[in-house]
Parts: structure tokens; sequence; C-alpha cells
């Protein structure tokens, strides 16, 4: 399934995820700068934020339990379409996902 | 569960014998290359060292359950030494409950409240000893965590030297009855009295972290006893393994003076450096889970109430997974270790560790040029920690 990343500074880059694997993991296990996931997807770090595409905000769902006090505590701007990559798992309904990286996660 | 599934290699390895401590990474690779999973022939266990099985145990705590014991004891046969943790020994959704609170009280939120005074006692501290012949264990990665741990947990100073010791001896107690665990017992108790008791309300700084475990007690989240035993789990897991961690970290950067060098030119690095050192030398080497059910494991039948030994060090240098797995590289995209576990039971005080980690390391890359081994270090035995007993250097 795919998955097609937007730096801050407007590079693309599109990696191949396995269904059922969160983003978060798909971005770290092809090297995708800009997504860190420090604490493997445990939802204590906040260094996998990113801003899912407007056109896939119904897709990816709400946010889960507890996401919302995590982005508090992102380093970069959080906005409506904010979420935690590692709580996004990939579905039928996500093939070909855009997701935009914040500038910085630490 | 078909019959004509492969024969599961033995392995007369004594994964708890200093043997092995003294240099597990031949072993280690004898294990991977044995196949997905082994068989321990001296304990009755099953093993796992490569990254894929290590990685799919820990994210399937229904198939392979902490509560019978994350040691090779299981609670479903044998007493637990002491209460079993209310955390680290217990499935959802207990466990998930204990865990909300410990996970508030150590969050990105206080660590942003730790953080300078942190940064401040690591510049102290490490400006102290430039210019010395020093033991890195004792001067550097035992003293930095005593200096800041305890005070933030909110301890009374007398009986502090009572720490150590217990850390040693709870992470002694998940391996076999050798002669490591039961020379720890022998001593124990002491060391089991003071921490109970400074697990209490009472007993705890009303501004520190012990006092916020208490106070999910007030609203209801969890009863008194529970918060006492969960403030037990931040005494017992929250100072060996940081100790571990910075000497860990030290020895590599002796080890790697490239790796030094490049900290040096970019001390924003710190903290990667100290996160690949924990990849490197994985100070908690291994953890077990017993298995609720009849499981498939890479490719093999596991009855169920079976111990598995998780080899956390070994798929941590896996070369299916990780690339030059040997190499000490601060660059490295270390996301996906399990030096801190995984899936639902991954560290809760990985962040207060990353801190400490860091801080150390942002320090030493400030105001040291040159960071030697000057003698042989000498190792420390534990049956799931590892690390040294001293580290002669001198920081130039
Ligand atoms: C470098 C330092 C550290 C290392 C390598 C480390 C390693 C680990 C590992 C591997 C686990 C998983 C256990 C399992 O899956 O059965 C774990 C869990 C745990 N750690 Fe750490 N740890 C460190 C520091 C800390 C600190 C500083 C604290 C507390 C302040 C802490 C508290 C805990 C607790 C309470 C658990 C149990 C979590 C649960 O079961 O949900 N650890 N740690
Ligand atoms: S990886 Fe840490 S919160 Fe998502």
């Amino acid at each position: 399934m795919k998955i097609t990343f937007i730096a801050a500074d407007g590079t693309e880059t599109a990696v191949d995820a396995a269904e059922g694997e969160s983003i978060m993991r798909a971005a770290v296990r092809n090297d995708v700068d800009g997504i860190i996931g420090e604490c493997g997807g445990s939802m204590m770090c906040a260094t996998c934020h990113c801003y899912v595409d407007e056109a896939w905000a119904d897709a990816t769902g709400q946010q889960e339990d507890g996401e919302s006090d995590l982005l508090d505590c992102a380093a970069s701007e959080v906005r409506p379409t904010s979420r935690l990559s590692c709580q996004i798992r990939m579905s039928a309904e996500l093939e070909g996902v855009v997701i935009h990286l914040p500038e910085s996660q630490l | 569960m078909s019959l004509d599934l492969p024969p599961i290699p033995p392995s007369d390895l004594d994964p708890f014998g200093t043997a092995f401590f003294d240099n597990p990474y031949p072993e280690h690779e004898r294990l991977r290359q044995a196949g997905p999973v082994v068989w321990i022939e001296r304990y009755g266990v099953y093993g796992v060292a490569r990254y894929d099985e290590v990685h799919h145990v820990l994210n399937d705590w229904r198939t392979f359950c902490s509560s019978r014991g994350v040691g090779l004891q299981d609670f479903s046969r044998e007493k637990p030494w002491r209460p079993p943790s209310l955390v680290l020994e217990t499935d959802p959704p207990e466990h998930d409950r204990a865990r909300k609170v410990l996970a508030r009280v150590l969050s990105p939120v206080t660590m942003r409240d730790l953080r300078d005074g942190f940064m401040e006692a690591a510049d102290r501290l490490i400006r102290s000893l430039v210019g010395r012949e020093i033991d890195g264990v004792a001067d550097l990665a035992q003293a930095f965590p005593l200096s800041v741990f305890p005070d933030r947990i909110g301890l009374r100073h007398e009986g502090r030297e009572h720490l150590l010791p217990y850390a040693g001896l709870a992470f002694n107690a998940f391996g076999p009855d050798n002669e490591l665990r039961r020379t720890a017992m022998e001593r124990a108790a002491p060391h089991i009295a003071w921490v109970n008791e400074q697990c209490r309300r009472e007993n705890l700084s009303p501004d520190g972290l012990g006092a916020r475990v208490h106070a999910a007690a007030v609203t209801g989240e969890v009863t008194g006893d529970e918060a006492t035993l969960l403030v037990r789990s931040l005494l017992t897991a929250g100072i060996d393994t940081t100790v571990n961690g910075i000497g860990a970290a030290l020895y590599c950067l002796g080890r790697f003076p490239d790796q030094f060098a490049a900290l040096r030119a970019d001390p924003s690095l710190a903290r990667n450096a100290f996160e690949e050192a924990v990849r490197f030398e994985s100070p908690v080497q291994t953890f077990f889970r017993t298995t609720t059910c009849d499981a498939e494991l890479g490719g093999a039948a596991i009855p169920e109430g079976a111990k598995v030994l998780m080899f956390l060090a070994a798929a941590n240098r896996d070369p299916r997974r990780w690339d030059r797995p040997d190499d000490y590289d601060i660059t490295r995209k270390t996301s996906g270790h399990v030096g801190f576990g995984a899936g639902i039971h991954m560290c809760v005080g990985q962040l207060l560790a990353r801190l400490e980690g860091e801080a150390v390391l942002h320090a030493l890359a400030r105001h040291v040029t040159r960071l030697e081994i000057t003698g042989d270090p000498v190792r420390s035995y534990n049956n799931t920690l590892r690390g040294l007993a001293s580290l002669p250097m001198r920081l130039i």
C-alpha cells in the first residue's frame, strides 16, 4: 500500500506499507526524514507527529484516546489535522494516503 | 496444530552464566542462526533471539503474557519472591489501569519541568570531573542518576545506599536459582525493608514524583496500597537501569573515538547517541513471557504454559534487521530497537532515562575534548542487567 509523505520543504517521498502497519513504522522502516518515532508507538513521545492531508481526514478517523494530550507536547505547531502517525494503521481505505510532515520533531 | 512443523533446535547454553556474560555475542549469533525459536535445555524454556520473533512476542500479550512472571519462575506454579509488580507483571486490563498512572507521572510534560535541572546537574558533574582520572561507573554513571533521581522521586536522604542493591536483587530475581540470585536473596532483607517503607505516602516529599503517584489514590484511580506498589516500580526499575545505560554510553564513546568526535561536533546528537548505546549494549538483556495457550511462533509449535526467553540484546544486533549491527553509530535511525522493550509493557520510564542520558552526553560533548579508557573495565554480573562494575578513564 502506498503512502506519500510531503516534507515541510515540499519534498515528496512515496513508500510501500503493509496492511495493518502504522504510518510511523512505515516511515521509519523506509528512512523517511521527519518522523522519529522515538517511543516505538507506545504513545509517549509525540515525535511521530504528522498532518493528515485534508482529503484523507475522514478516512484516517478520529484521534485516539490520549492523543491530543500528547500532541500538546509536540515540537511543531498543532493543527486541526494533527495526528500521531503511530496511531494510524494502514487499511484499504488508506491506500494512497497523503501525509504532511512538520518542520521538526524535537 | 500440525505435526509436521520443523523440530526446534536445542541449545546447551546457560544464558545466566558468567562465561556467557563475559562475551555474549558469539552465543547470540549461534542462537539467531540455530532458528527462529530454540529450546534452552538447561532450563526447559524456549528462546527467541532474532528481531522479528522478539518483536512478535513483545507485541502479542494475549498469547505471551506477563502475569505469570517475566522471569524464569512461573507465578502460577511457584510463589513470587515479592508481591508482583502491578505493571510489569500484569496483563490488561489490570496492567493498563496501573500503567496510566505511571505514564502520566513520567509524561513529556513532566520531562519539560525536569529538563533544565537535569542539564545543569550534568554540567556541574562533568565539569568537576574534567582533567581527572575517574571511575566512569562510580563517579559518573552512578553518580549522575543518584544526584537527580532520588530527589525527584522525593526520597529522604538516609538509606539511599539501599537503592542499587535492591535493584540488583530485583533484576537477579528474574533469573534461575543460581549463585547470583541466591547471594542476592541472602542479603536482601534490609534492602527490601527500606524500599517498602519509602514507598509509603507519608515517607515521600509532597512535591516529588512519588507523591504524584499517590495522588492517583486520592482520586480513586488506584487504592493507597496500589499506589505504594507503583512507587516501588519506580524505585526498582528507575535507577540501576539508567546507571547501566549511561555506563553503556560511556563505554561506547570510549571505544569508538570517531563517534565521540561526531558528538562533540554536534552536541544535538546526544539524545540519539544515548539511544544507540541502549541498542548496542542493551542494559536490560532479557525478559520472559509465558504462553497462555498452545501457540505457533516462527513456524514452531509451543505448548500452553511454556516460558519464552526473549534475548533483547540479540534482537538489537540481528543483522536481519540492522545494518552493520556491531558498529556504534550515533547517527543511526534507532527507532524500533527493543532495548526498552516494545508493545504494551514498553518501558514507561523511557523519557526519564533518555533525559538523563541526553543530559550527561550533552555535557560531555561541550566540556570534554578527549575521553580515554585507561585500564581494563571490570564487568558486573547480573541475571538481567548488563553493565560494568568499574571503567577506569580519563576525561580531558
Ligand atoms: C536505560 C534505562 C532503562 C532501560 C534499558 C529499561 C528497560 C525496560 C524494558 C526492556 C522494559 C520492558 C519490560 C517487559 O517488556 O517485560 C521496561 C519496563 C519498565 N520500565 Fe524501564 N528501562 C529503563 C529505565 C527506566 C526508568 C528510569 C524507569 C522509571 C522511572 C523505568 C520503569 C519501568 C517500568 C515501571 C516498566 C514496566 C512497564 C510496563 O510493564 O508497562 N525504566 N524497562
Ligand atoms: S511514536 Fe511515540 S507517540 Fe508515536
